[in-house]
């Protein structure tokens, strides 16, 4: 609750003038119980009708001040909340922008959408409610009493002695019941997920025939929630029952001691009517303030998900300016690097060091799980070598401001990811200025010249959602073009081609190998043909990289790049191995390590 | 206009009656409750007479009837407690209805997915069927069910209130009665206009929440491309345009009860006019009075409730809409009872005919014949209908026009089960289970032991990578846990686990290394000894070892033959298998 607080600075005025205003219609609500007792004690007594009358305009305008006051509270509450929840929702989404890889994985995109909407939007409303009505309902009881004790003080005791007793049980059934919503919205949360699992996994579960099984799972899970649910719904039933027992039972001792003291002579009949008004004033908002205690809970629920983001660090730190570049030949360079996933026990790379020239095409080839994929997101940075150094330029990756190192890296991740819009927009993503020519160029690099030519509005053509409307291999083309546009140093090419076909895939590389000068090329596949005319190869194997050099040399020295190799291309292995027995006495000599071959 | 209208009356009393069917389980508990509902509403009114009727032996100094008033207040003590535990029951009635309604629902559109046509979730989006089953359900049962007993016990409120207000004083009565319409007139007014700001708010929500799942879904790529500030400004833009609706769509919202408030104030001051003249002619007394002022503030709280009911009513129904249109989706055609036994893999296909959508031509006229034991390769351009091509042998789509049979049996005449346990497939889109390594496993062969799952995973390759996970086959997995080679190898498990006696491999092997699929291949020829497979690849390397292999384009064979057959013809097929040995400087 605290974290969140800070968010309500900019309607410091609204949220208190909001309460104020409902406090100014709570005091006109207490002084309508007085006018009566006039109307009756003195009006009714005396038969006086133009007093009565009087009396009745008074209560009238009353009213009116009470509709005044209370639209503008209603209007500074929905100012506040609203205010409230929209900061709150732009500080959260600019938290998770700042947020690196390593939060992201551990969270899990999933709850950060629902916490995003629906957990906001239910923080919301609980404070609108909340500065509505959480305030005149404690105004209108403390009032209450107050205005007992200018009728008579020792009735007015029976309020001060109540009053006490009925906060102590709203605030005991809603400490009990806030960590039991906590646990509902968890086990909605186990419910939805099977859901979308018996959706997203129809095709495997039909193929098994699991389709019972996995209803079982559903109704055990179900079953659950509604037995949470229903836990929690005892709890807070008991809320509405209870304060109307306990008043009632306050009325009755007041009406007791209101008869004493009347007949002692020390209060009139019609101060015994006020005093009845008001205990039925507290009765009606105190079972307005349990329903609402029900919407608060759940709020606070909400609250405490939404405050667990803010509360998630970036464990990664940019300096604000890169410190000097050291402009040297290497473009890159790993020093003995190792890492390994947060949460892991086992390395996912380990030892990791070498070496490359600018302009240079790296391919880098190995198993499946063998760290392709990470060596290059370290290279990125989207994570920090657990140690060893990333050099880019000469200089650390953490050495660079974060603005500068993106602008210098372009990446084509796996997921092929288009965003809504035009493809013209979706290709600005790296580079704001980017004109339309640079635009085609870099469209007909990545093969895709023919796909928007193809669109109407070409690039204009809008696209759908997650580039839905877009065929996935045309998807991957796109997204090479776009980290094309931003004309990066390094370009990182992450087995983005897999969707493609070998025609495509190879004018892909013909036409990547033109850009060549500055540009340096890594590109991640799986696909030897791919990599083999690759300056330097990188073969990993378990995280440790087993060979570097140029195809002619890994054919030789790499049992494991041979291995990848001859799987793809069979016929050569009866070549090679004709080839190798004639120069079987010079092969140990050629067999030298990737690096002395660099150097 | 006016037919329209009327349609849309009888639809949404056709889902009202539906959906009292859904609750008509819990007959028993809806009419105790209705019946503890009356009774609690009947004593809370019965109260304010007691009291005021102890009130009126309060009348002076010296002047207080004690005998009596005690009589009263012990009474008070009695209903008030009568009435406390017959609301808790209550409460806790309709919470057991509503939840157990929900969980009910959802229970049923849980089984009903399982035997809904993958043409209907294949179109469907995921996310608005989840929100269908969960979001929805639960505004069903919230404005439905406690709707239902808001109103019951509002308009038992009401008529109650009337009659022991008639009982003190008839003209008062008659003046409330009145007065009454006044408010909902007000309410009236203020929710139609507020109406449009709520429609607008929800709109700007709807954009919003699509940019969230857009930007936040990829926010990895938000990042590798340095965009994060431009993304805050688009969701700020938006954000700031919902502010403006939220505000004012909450702002006159807000109205209603204040309002409402100062007309229910005015009757109040009317009420004490009419008392204060009636009481010295001895029509009224003074606790009769009190009493019916304390009516007066009451009375008008259930209107407000019936009309907020009246709202959440037509919500509850919208969503009820929604919920039964998924769970009155027609479901596959019938099963039949036919069964495999002893499968020897004999795959006929003739003339088949399949399209997605009836303009659309995909498979036209598609024949095929599969010896038992025969290793079968699809290769094709995408979109060639590949991938239909299983959906259909699988059963997942059924053809339009022709027949597939296996053995001899057409499938059509075979249960489903029987069919699709007869094959063992992998698909490239892999899907892995929230749950354990092990539960992954064991999908096809839930009573698996230790060794036999041990083995499959050696013979998969998929063994090394499970063995160092954190805590072996029970290592609990995620969506993002494993990377998609190795997400590919726990399936190709999977099917080495239960061994059926015929493969389906779409694209199996897609995101593995060469060197693991060799091996796994090994692994898999030993499995296919026998078994009839259907292999689709992109990757020739995979498919050059097939007995035939099969050309597709456009739905339709155009070349087939074992590799060197079609190497020889030199057609598409080696166009296809040239290309990947494009050199790339000139």
């Amino acid at each position: 609750m605290r974290t969140l607080a800070p968010f309500l600075r900019n309607y410091k005025k609204e949220s208190i003038l909001a309460p104020f205003f409902k406090f100014l219609e709570v005091v006109f609500d207490l002084l309508v119980p007085i006018v009566i007792a006039r109307i009756i004690d003195v009006g009714i007594a005396r038969d006086d009708r133009g007093f009565i009358l009087q009396n009745f305009f008074i209560l009238i305008l009353m009213a009116a001040a009470g509709l005044t006051v209370s639209i503008t509270a209603q209007y500074f509450a929905a100012k506040a909340s609203v205010g409230f929840s929209t900061e709150l929702r732009q500080a959260v989404y600019d938290h998770i922008q700042g947020l690196s890889y390593s939060e992201i994985d551990t969270l899990g995109t999933d709850t950060l959408i629902t916490r995003l909407t629906d957990d906001i939007n239910q923080v919301q409303n609980g404070l609108n409610m909340g500065l509505r009505l959480l305030l005149r309902s404690p105004f209108i009881v403390i009032g209450s009493m107050v205005m007992a004790f200018t009728i008579n003080v020792r009735c007015a005791l029976i309020f001060a002695g109540a009053i006490p007793v009925l906060f102590l049980v709203v605030f005991v059934i809603m400490y009990l019941s806030i960590p039991l919503f906590r646990k509902v919205q968890g086990k909605l949360d186990d419910v939805t997920g099977l859901t979308r699992e018996n959706l997203t996994g129809v095709r495997v579960i039909r193929a098994f025939c699991r389709e019972e099984e996995s209803v079982r799972e559903f109704d055990e899970s179900n079953r659950e929630l509604t037995k949470l649910n229903e836990l929690v719904g005892k709890l807070s039933a008991l809320l509405n029952p209870v304060t109307y027992v306990l008043i009632n039972i306050a009325t009755v001792i007041l009406i007791h001691s209101a008869g004493i003291q009347v007949s002692l002579g020390n209060m009139q009949q019609g101060e015994v009517v006020a005093l009845y008004n008001y205990m039925a004033q507290m009765i009606v908002e105190l079972i307005k303030l349990a329903s609402l205690i029900i919407t608060l809970n759940k709020a606070a629920a909400c609250a405490g998900r939404v405050a667990g983001i803010l509360h998630v660090n970036s464990s990664m730190d940019y300096p604000s300016r890169t410190s000097e570049t050291v402009s040297g030949n290497s473009a890159v360079e790993f020093q003995d690097v190792s890492f390994s996933y947060p949460g892991t026990g086992a390395p996912s790379l380990s030892g990791i060091s070498f070496s490359v020239k600018k302009g240079q095409t790296v391919g880098i080839i190995g198993g499946t799980g063998s760290g392709k994929t990470t060596l290059v997101s370290l290279l990125a940075r989207f994570y920090d070598a657990t140690s060893g150094r990333v050099l880019l330029d000469g200089v650390n990756v953490s050495d660079y401001s974060q603005k500068d190192l993106r602008s210098r890296i372009g990446v084509v991740p796996q997921k092929a990811a288009l965003f809504k819009g035009t493809i013209r927009d979706n290709m600005k993503w790296g580079r704001e200025e980017a004109t339309d020519e640079e635009i085609w160029d870099a469209l007909s690099t990545a093969q895709a010249r023919e796909i928007v030519e193809g669109k109407p509005g070409r690039l204009d053509f809008a696209l759908e959602q997650n580039g839905k409307n877009l065929s996935g291999g045309q998807r991957q083309r796109l997204t090479i073009a776009r980290a094309l546009v931003k004309n990066p140093e390094i370009l990182i090419l992450d087995d983005s081609a897999s969707a493609l076909d070998f025609a495509t895939d190879a004018a892909l590389r013909k036409a990547l190998s033109r850009l060549k000068g500055k540009t340096t090329t890594f590109l991640v596949s799986q696909r030897a043909a791919s990599i083999r005319q690759a300056d330097l190869i990188l073969v990993l194997d378990d995280g440790t990289l087993c060979g570097q050099g140029t195809h002619e040399s890994l054919i030789r020295s790499c049992s494991a790049y041979r291995e990848i190799y001859f799987s793809q291309f069979p016929e050569e292995q009866l070549r090679y191995e004709t080839e190798s027995k004639k120069i079987s006495g010079a092969d140990t000599a050629a067999a030298v390590s990737g690096k002395e071959v660099l150097s | 206009m006016n037919r329209d209208s009327n349609r849309q009356k009888n639809t949404s009393m056709e889902i009202l009656w539906k959906v009292l069917r859904f609750i008509g389980r819990y007959r028993f508990l809806l009419i105790l409750s209705i019946l503890l509902a009356s009774a609690s509403v009947i004593l809370q009114l019965y109260v304010p007479i007691l009291f005021g009727d102890a009130i009126d032996e309060i009348i002076g100094e010296g002047r207080v009837n004690f005998q009596r008033m005690w009589y009263y207040l012990r009474r008070i003590l009695v209903m008030v407690l009568l009435s406390g535990v017959a609301t808790w029951i209550m409460n806790i009635i309709n919470n057991r209805v509503t939840y157990r309604t929900v969980q009910d629902i959802r229970a049923k559109a849980v089984r009903h997915i399982q035997v809904l046509p993958l043409s209907y979730l294949d179109r469907h989006s995921t996310g608005d069927i989840i929100s269908r089953v969960i979001a929805d359900t639960d505004i069903l049962s919230d404005g439905l069910l406690l709707g239902f007993t808001q109103l019951f016990s509002g308009i038992v409120t009401i008529i109650g209130t009337l009659i022991f207000m008639l009982s003190k004083n008839i003209w008062i009565t008659l003046l409330v009665i009145v007065l009454t319409p006044l408010s909902f007139f007000v309410a009236k007014f203020i929710s139609s206009r507020s109406f449009q700001m709520f429609r607008k708010q929800s709109d700007a929500r709807g954009r919003q929440t699509a940019l969230i799942e857009e930007m936040i879904g990829n926010q990895k790529v938000v990042q590798a491309f340095g965009y994060e500030e431009k993304s805050s400004e688009k969701f700020a833009q938006i954000n700031s345009e919902l502010k403006e609706y939220s505000q004012k769509a909450v702002f006159f919202s807000s109205l209603t009860n204040p309002s409402t408030r100062f007309v229910n104030n005015v009757i109040y001051a009317a009420v004490a006019l009419a008392g204060a003249f009636l009481i010295p002619g001895g029509h009224l007394t003074v606790g009769g009075l009190s009493v019916l002022l304390s009516y007066a503030n009451q009375y008008m709280k259930p209107f407000n409730d019936i009309s907020s009911v009246v709202t959440e009513l037509q919500n509850a129904l919208a969503c009820a809409a929604r919920i039964f249109s998924l769970l009155e989706e027609e479901p596959e055609t019938a099963d039949s009872s036919g069964t495999l036994s002893n499968v020897k893999g004999k795959v006929d296909i003739q003339n088949v005919c399949f399209r997605y959508s009836p303009e659309k031509k995909l498979i036209e006229n598609f024949n095929l014949h599969a010896d038992p034991g025969k290793r079968i390769a699809i290769v094709g351009p995408t979109g060639c209908g590949k991938t239909t091509f299983i959906n259909l042998l699988m059963r997942f789509y059924d053809v339009n026009s022709g027949t597939i049979s296996i053995d001899g049996q057409p499938v059509m005449g075979l249960s489903r089960h029987s069919l699709r346990k007869s094959f063992g497939m992998v698909l490239q889109d892999t899907w892995i289970k929230n749950g354990t390594v092990r539960e992954n496993i064991c999908i096809g062969k839930p009573d698996a032991s230790e060794e036999e799952i041990i083995e499959a995973a050696r013979k998969s390759h998929s063994w090394e990578f499970i063995r160092r996970l954190p805590r072996g086959l029970d290592t609990v997995l995620r969506e993002d846990s494993l990377s998609q080679g190795q997400k590919q190898l726990l399936c190709i498990t999977r099917v080495m686990l239960c061994l059926p006696p015929m493969l389906i491999l779409d694209e199996a092997t897609s995101s593995i290394d060469t060197r693991t699929e060799m091996m796994i291949q090994e692994a898999f020829n030993q499995m296919m000894e026998g078994r009839t497979s259907f292999i689709v690849a992109h990757r020739l390397s995979t498919i050059r070892n097939a007995d035939e292999i099969l050309v597709m384009k456009e739905g339709s064979i155009i070349e087939q033959g074992t590799h060197e057959e079609l190497m020889k013809k030199g057609g598409f097929y080696k166009n296809l298998y040239n290309s990947q040995f494009v050199k790339v400087s000139d």
